[in-house]
This record gives structure tokens, sequence and C-alpha cells, in this order.
């Protein structure tokens, strides 16, 4: 792992758009205990204003999302030369049709579906840095979304 | 010769009756003989007259006849012959004597027919004054003559002076009628000729002349022909039955003298018998040279004509057998409306042979009737050559209605006369029946046609209303499955959290934990995992009931899904203690499907089968049916099976079993539901073996190539 790719970060920058403050927090406190800087959002206006901000190295966000939702937010983040470079993954609380296919059209680089266990998402994220390692100004292709997630009866 | 004319005597009583009754005789006779007899006769009755006699001069000849007698016996007349020439007989000079002479006594060389010696001699004329051409000699009267006797005398002898003179005119008038019969017969053109038996000529006429007798002057050849004629004609009559008095006809082939031709004759001759000339016939020859070969043409023709007259009658026949043939009954008629021919369906109508039943006979004139009416339609409408209508008859025995259709057409002759009419009948009873069933039918379709429309309309009614049913069912549905899908979401977003939470708790996260508290979380943890998968349970069916499951399809290797499933299940199968393995037999391709799909069946198939099986084995087979193009896996465990009764149910919504094992066992009910329902919609199936006791294998067959849509 290389934390401290971007503007002399000693750990790389997770921004956490969820609006669910529980499960935001959650995801947060996690990432932070994983080795992660950790900056959050509850919408999606707030998600583009922070990662205007911050520059993170990597956002993490919900779709479902009040004010802006997050095939929107996504859009805007790579629609804008600023933020095109910063990898985005989706977090869907259903995987219903069309979800995943409106992920990857507005733009994200991997998505997983909820409930999402901790340390399956650091390993998503984890795995997405590494791949955007070297190409820091130029994000490339999407990454393929890894799944995460296991269900069985 | 008025009667008027004749000098009659003073008539007195019977005397002059008998006189007058005489006369009358006189003047009806025109025979000497008779009136000469008569007369003596009267003579004997009235007057005393023994002997007497009429003499009377033969007009040809010179010989007195003696014409009647009285008292004369026979010797005395066989014995008397006088000649008018012998001039010294007294008898002969008493002829121009102008009175009676009374003669007493005779010379006896001077024979008389009478045997008295004293007689009178009375010359017969008309007139004292010429020369008598008869004598009356009476004897017995004495020296005077009597009144009677004078007046006789004076009556005969006017009769006999009448009778001779009429003889004489006879004999010249024969002699032009002679003439007359000669050039007759020289005026036929026939040759004609009396001969005598033997066939000599007597009489022939120019004609036969020129065929018979050849003149002084001819040639040689017209001599040779007439005689050979002459042989010819002989040689006929006399092979001939010419004995007959009756006419006999042969036919006689003789030679024409000048032409040197044949000529055929018809020779016609008959016999004839003359007092004074005995037996002669008379032949007539009529020339038939011309009439035979007029004959052998009549023939000829005649031949031709019987020849066409067969053919005629083939021809006419072979007509009648086509028109007998014929069903329909065909009538001709001519321009009277008179039925001239009629074939056998037609007879049966119109004249019924051989039926004399009142009833038939009246509707055979009755259809007679009809049949007249309809024709003389045809007539009356001139220069239409066809005619169609319809005739009500009836059957002539049964008296059945027979409705018929008549066509009609008219044969002119080459002037343009209407000569016939020929009528063709077409029986309509069955047309007629078939046109009311038609009608029937068509009227049952009508109404069918209705009823259909009816049953129709209420059908589209009662199709609207389920329409709109189904339609309500189905947003209702979709509104389930809506809810379902939000529901189950708004589900995980905390369980997300309480998994999460507890998952940092047990990873230490906020801080060491104790081994009680360690243990409370992960009851935490496998709960949570618990409702978790039902709610991905729900949510599956929702989705694939919606329609709604997305399908991702790729190819994949069977036995590395095997190897990841196997994994996936690694601390359940360690936990197990089950010998767990898997086969691929033979070479099964790259299945084309949605692998998470198939890995989720056969996850659940595994995880069932470990779930399942207290001890013993699990075996995963793959295998390929390369006719099929099917690739299946079979999941085979030696487990508590399934009872035969029961196998269908495994595979209902929220089914186990038994409710007890399911407690025991876990699971949601849902797996083997969602397995057959993800396995339809890859074009698959899952299907069941299983013995109670010995356990089970669940197959998944799925389409190598993918779902065939």
């Amino acid at each position: 792992m290389s934390p401290a790719h971007v503007k002399g970060r000693a750990q790389p920058l997770v921004l956490v758009v969820e609006d669910y403050q529980d499960a935001r927090e959650m995801y947060a406190a996690y990432l932070q205990f994983s080795g992660f800087d950790v900056a959050e959002a509850g919408n999606g206006v707030e998600a583009i204003e922070k990662t205007h901000a911050l520059l993170p190295d990597i956002v993490l966000m919900d779709l479902a999302l009040p004010r802006m939702d997050g095939w929107e937010a996504t859009r805007r983040l790579k629609n804008d030369e600023r933020t095109r470079h910063i990898p985005i993954v989706a977090l869907t609380g259903h995987a219903l049709a069309g979800h995943a296919e409106g992920a990857r059209e507005a733009g994200c680089d991997a998505f997983v579906t909820k409930p999402c266990l901790p340390d399956a998402l650091v390993a998503e994220i984890k795995r997405l840095l590494e791949h955007h390692r070297g190409k820091p100004d130029h994000p490339g292709e999407p990454a393929r979304a890894a799944k995460s997630t296991k269900r069985r009866t | 010769m008025a009667r008027a004319a004749a000098p009659l005597a003073p008539l007195h009583g019977i005397e002059a009756d008998a006189k007058l009754a005489f006369v009358e005789f006189l003047l009806t006779s025109i025979d000497v003989q008779e009136s000469s007899r008569r007369a003596v006769d009267w003579l004997v009755a009235h007057a005393p007259v023994t002997e007497a006699a009429v003499l009377v001069a033969e007009p040809l000849s010179n010989d007195m006849l003696l014409v009647a007698e009285h008292g004369v016996s026979s010797g005395a007349i066989m014995e008397f012959a006088l000649s008018r020439e012998d001039g010294n007989h007294p008898l002969i000079q008493a002829l121009a004597s102008p009175q009676p002479i009374y003669i007493e006594s005779l010379q006896p060389h001077h024979r008389v027919p009478l045997e008295a010696r004293a007689f009178h001699v009375i010359p017969l004329r008309a007139e004292p004054t010429e020369t008598g051409h008869g004598l009356l000699l009476v004897a017995g009267i004495g020296p005077q003559m009597d009144a009677e006797t004078v007046w006789l005398g004076r009556t005969l002898g006017k009769q006999v002076s009448r009778l001779l003179g009429r003889q004489l005119l006879a004999e010249t008038r024969f002699g032009q009628e002679r003439m007359l019969l000669y050039s007759i017969i020289n005026a036929v053109t026939d040759p004609i000729l009396l001969t005598d038996t033997e066939g000599k000529l007597i009489i022939a006429n120019s004609h036969a002349e020129k065929l018979f007798a050849a003149p002084e002057e001819a040639s040689e050849g017209w001599r040779r022909a007439a005689a050979l004629n002459n042989m010819l004609f002989s040689a006929a009559l006399s092979t001939s039955a010419v004995g007959m008095t009756e006419l006999a006809r042969r036919e006689l082939l003789l030679v024409d003298p000048l032409e040197g031709s044949d000529l055929l004759f018809e020779l016609l001759s008959s016999r004839a018998k003359d007092e004074r000339q005995g037996t002669y016939v008379v032949s007539i020859l009529r020339n038939v040279t011309d009439l035979a070969r007029a004959k052998e043409e009549i023939e000829e023709s005649y031949r031709t004509l019987r020849i066409a007259q067969a053919e005629v009658r083939d021809e006419r026949h072979r007509l009648d057998l086509i028109i007998d043939s014929v069903a329909d009954p065909i009538l001709v008629t001519d321009q009277e409306g008179d039925i001239v021919l009629m074939n056998t369906p037609a007879e049966r109508l119109f004249n019924a042979p051989g039926v004399d039943d009142e009833g038939t006979l009246r509707r055979v004139r009755a259809n007679g009737a009809n049949l007249t009416s309809f024709v003389s339609n045809v007539l009356t409408r001139s220069g239409e050559q066809r005619y169609r209508g319809e005739i009500q008859l009836g059957d002539p025995l049964t008296g059945r209605p027979l409705p018929v259709e008549a066509v009609a057409g008219t044969i002119l002759s080459e002037q343009g006369e209407l000569m016939w009419v020929v009528t063709i009948l077409h029986d309509l009873t069955e047309a007629i029946e078939k046109a009311r069933l038609y009608e029937q039918l068509k009227q049952a379709s009508v109404e069918l046609e209705r009823k259909v429309q009816e049953a129709t309309a209420e059908l589209a009614e009662q199709n609207e209303l389920l329409r709109r049913q189904h339609i309500e069912l189905e947003q209702a549905s979709a509104l389930k499955s809506q809810f379902l899908a939000n529901m189950s979401h708004e589900f995980r977003t905390p369980l997300n959290a309480i998994l999460g939470y507890t998952h940092m708790l047990l990873n230490n996260v906020t801080g060491p934990v104790t081994d009680p508290q360690r243990k409370s979380l992960t009851r935490i943890d496998s709960n949570s995992r618990h409702l978790l998968a039902l709610i991905n349970d729900i949510l599956d069916i929702t989705r694939i009931e919606a329609g709604r499951m997305p399908l991702n399809a790729t190819s994949f290797g069977i036995g590395e899904l095997f190897e990841e499933v196997q994994a996936e299940l690694e601390p359940i199968i360690k936990r197990s203690n089950l010998a767990v393995t898997t086969k691929v037999r033979g070479a099964v391709p790259a299945v084309r499907s949605d692998r998470q799909k198939v890995k989720q069946i056969v996850l659940n198939l595994l995880s069932n089968a470990l779930k399942f099986t207290p001890a013993g084995s699990v075996t995963m087979t793959a295998s390929y049916d390369g006719r099929a193009k099917q690739v299946a896996i079979a999941v085979r465990d030696t487990g508590v099976g399934i009872p035969a009764a029961d196998q269908a149910k495994v595979f209902e919504d929220f089914r186990q079993l038994d409710s007890s094992p399911a407690r025991g066992y876990g699971g949601t009910g849902l797996g083997l539901s969602i397995c057959r329902r993800l396995a339809n919609i890859l074009g698959g199936t899952i299907e069941l073996e299983s013995m109670p006791g010995q356990g089970s294998t669940f197959t998944l067959r799925l389409p190598a190539k993918g779902r065939r849509r």
C-alpha cells in the first residue's frame, strides 16, 4: 500500500458519502482502524463540495442520497477535470436491475452491494487504490468490480 | 222411221189388236229371219194355212234362202235349193211379178219347199213396181187369197225390203270402217300383227311390216333381219302359252332391220276365234328397249335409295338410343303443337303407355295441356331461338307434383319457316328441395352466427373484465414486488449497520472483548446473517416473479465453478465431517449462462446436501449430453432422503419437509424453490431422485449454449 501519494498525505483519504449516519460512522471508524484518513458527507451536494475541497484519494458513494443522488453526484465528478481521476466505489442497497448499469454509466469505477461487511469494503478500496497507483492523473478504464457479497440460504 | 208413217189398214176388234202387236214387233226387229218366222206364226194363227215358207235373196250371192216355214217337212227343207239365176223357175219369175201368183201345179223338176200342189206365191217388196227381195209361199187357203194373207204379205214385204236394204248399206259402211281401222292400227307406234297360230302373217301394221316384211328393193341385211325376226317371233308364239284365251305377256328380242341394233319388245299376244277363219293370234309388240334401260336405272337408284334409307334408319336408331338414354324428357312438337317424337322419359309423362287408370290418364292429359301452352308461348315468340320456362307437371302414376324447367329450341327450315320445337324438361324437384334446404341452412347459419356473436360479445365483455382484473392484479403484484423490494432494502440498511458493528467489535476495533462478550457477539452475527439471507431470498423470489431478475450470460468452466463453490462452503464442509468430492465426467464444454445464478443454484444444492446428510458423502458430478446439448450437474448425498409422495413438495415456497428438522437444519425453506425458478429462467431444469434413508440426487440440467429465446 502506498498511502501518501497525493499532496504529501501520510495516509490515503477516503470520502465516505452515506446519508445513514450509523453506517457512515461505522465505515469511517473501520476505515480509520484499517489505516485510512476519512472524510464524511451526508448527501450528494456535500459530496461534490468535499471532493472539490479535499480531493480525496477515493470516494465511497452511496447511490440513494438526499438533495442529490449518488448517480448524479458521480456524473458531475466524472465530468469535472479536477475530480475525474478520483476513483468512485458505488454502494448500492439493492441490486435490482438497472442499479449496477446505472452506476457504471454514471462513471463509478466499482460497486459493492450492501450489506457489505467493513473488511470486505476495505479490501475493495485497497484493490482499487492499488489499481490506480502510478496513474494519478489518468484514471483510465474503470476497474472491474469484484463481487464482495456472499449469499446463501 | 216413225210409227205414224207406217201405212196401217183399218183395224177391228181382236184382229186389229193382233195386227197392231205384230206391226210393233216388226218395227223393233232388225233380223229378217226373226221377222219372217213371226210373220209365219201370225199367218198360221189368223188364216186356214196348211203350209207356209219364206224365201229371202241373199244379198251377196244369188241363192234364195229359206228363213221361215210352217208345216213343211224337214226333208223338203234339206233338199230345197234355188238360185235367182234360174229364170225358168216359176218362183224366180214370181219375184218380178207385179201380182201374187197362184200356182195350181208345178213341173216335177221345179222344186219348192211345200208339199201341197197348189199354193200362192207372194213377192215380198215395199212397192209393187220393184223386184221382190223374197217370197212368201202359202198353201191351204184356196185359190182366192183372204184379206189377212194379203195384209200380211204386204206388211212382211215392206219389212224385208227395209231390212235387206239396210244390210246392203251396212256392207259398204263396213268397208269404210275397215279402212279406218287400218289407218288407226298404222297410227299406233307399236307393231301389231294378226297371225295364225304358227306365226304366219295375216295382217300387220306398217311398224310390224318394217320388222317382219322386207320390200322388194330391200337390202340383203334387211331381208335377213326380217327373216330372223319372223323366226324369233314364231318361236316366241310356239313356246308361249297362247292356247289360253288370256293375254300372254313375254319379252322378245328382235333386230332393228335398218339399224342392226337389238330391240327389246314386250310381246302381248292373245288368241282369238273366228267362225269363218278359225283360230288366229293378235300380237302387239311394245318397244321396251328404253324402258329396260330406264328400269335398270330405276333399279340402281332404288338400290341407292334403299342404302340411303338403311343409313337413315341406322342414324335414326342411334338418335333414338341417344335421346332415350337422356334421363331428361325430350319432346319434339310440330308447328301445330302436336308431339311428333319423344323419348322414353317423356313418354312416361305424356303418354303413360299401357296404363288405363282414369287418374293417370287425366294427369297425362293435364301434362299435355301444360306442355301445349308452353310450346304455344314458344311459337308466338318468333325470332327467339331459345325459350326457357317452368312448367308444373304431375307424375302420372302417383300424382306427385313435378315442377320442371323447360328449355325449348326451335328448328327452322332452310326457308326460315318454323318446323319443329324441341323441348327438354329438367326435373326441378331436387333443385327446389335443395334450395329449400339451402334456405333452411342459411337461416340456421344466420341464427348460429347471431348466437355466436352474442356469445362472442359476452366473451369479449368477460375478457375485458378479466383483462381489467389482470391489469389490476398485475398492478397489485407489481406494487407488492416494489413494496417488498423497498422493504428488503429498508431492512438491509439497519441490518448492514448491525452486521458492521458486530464485525468491528469481533475484530477488536473498539478494543478487546471478553470471551463471554465474543460469544454473544457471535450469536448476534449469525442471527443477523440469517435474517439477511431471508431478506435476500424474499428479494430474489420477488424479482423472479416480477420478471425483473437480471441475467448476465458469460462462458465459464464447470470445474472452476465447483472449486469456487467448494471453497466458499469450506468451513461448513469441515464442520460436517463428510467426504465431499467433485467429478467432471468426460469432456464437458464451457457453459454459456449466468455464472452467478448457476453458482447460486449449485451452492444451494451443496449446502442442502451437507445440511441433510448426517454421515457419509456428498458427490458433485458434471457431465455433458451431446445429443440434447445439455450440461448436467448432479449433487448426490447419502442423507435422509425424501419419500416419493413428498418429492414434488420440496420445490414449493417456504417448504421444509418437517418443521422440526427445518429448525434443526436451519435455512429459509425458500432455497429449492428459488433454485428451480432460477433454473427455469436459465432454460434448464432441476430433477430429484430420492429414497428415504438412501439419500437424494438433485440434478441441474442447463443448455450448454445458453437459453434459447
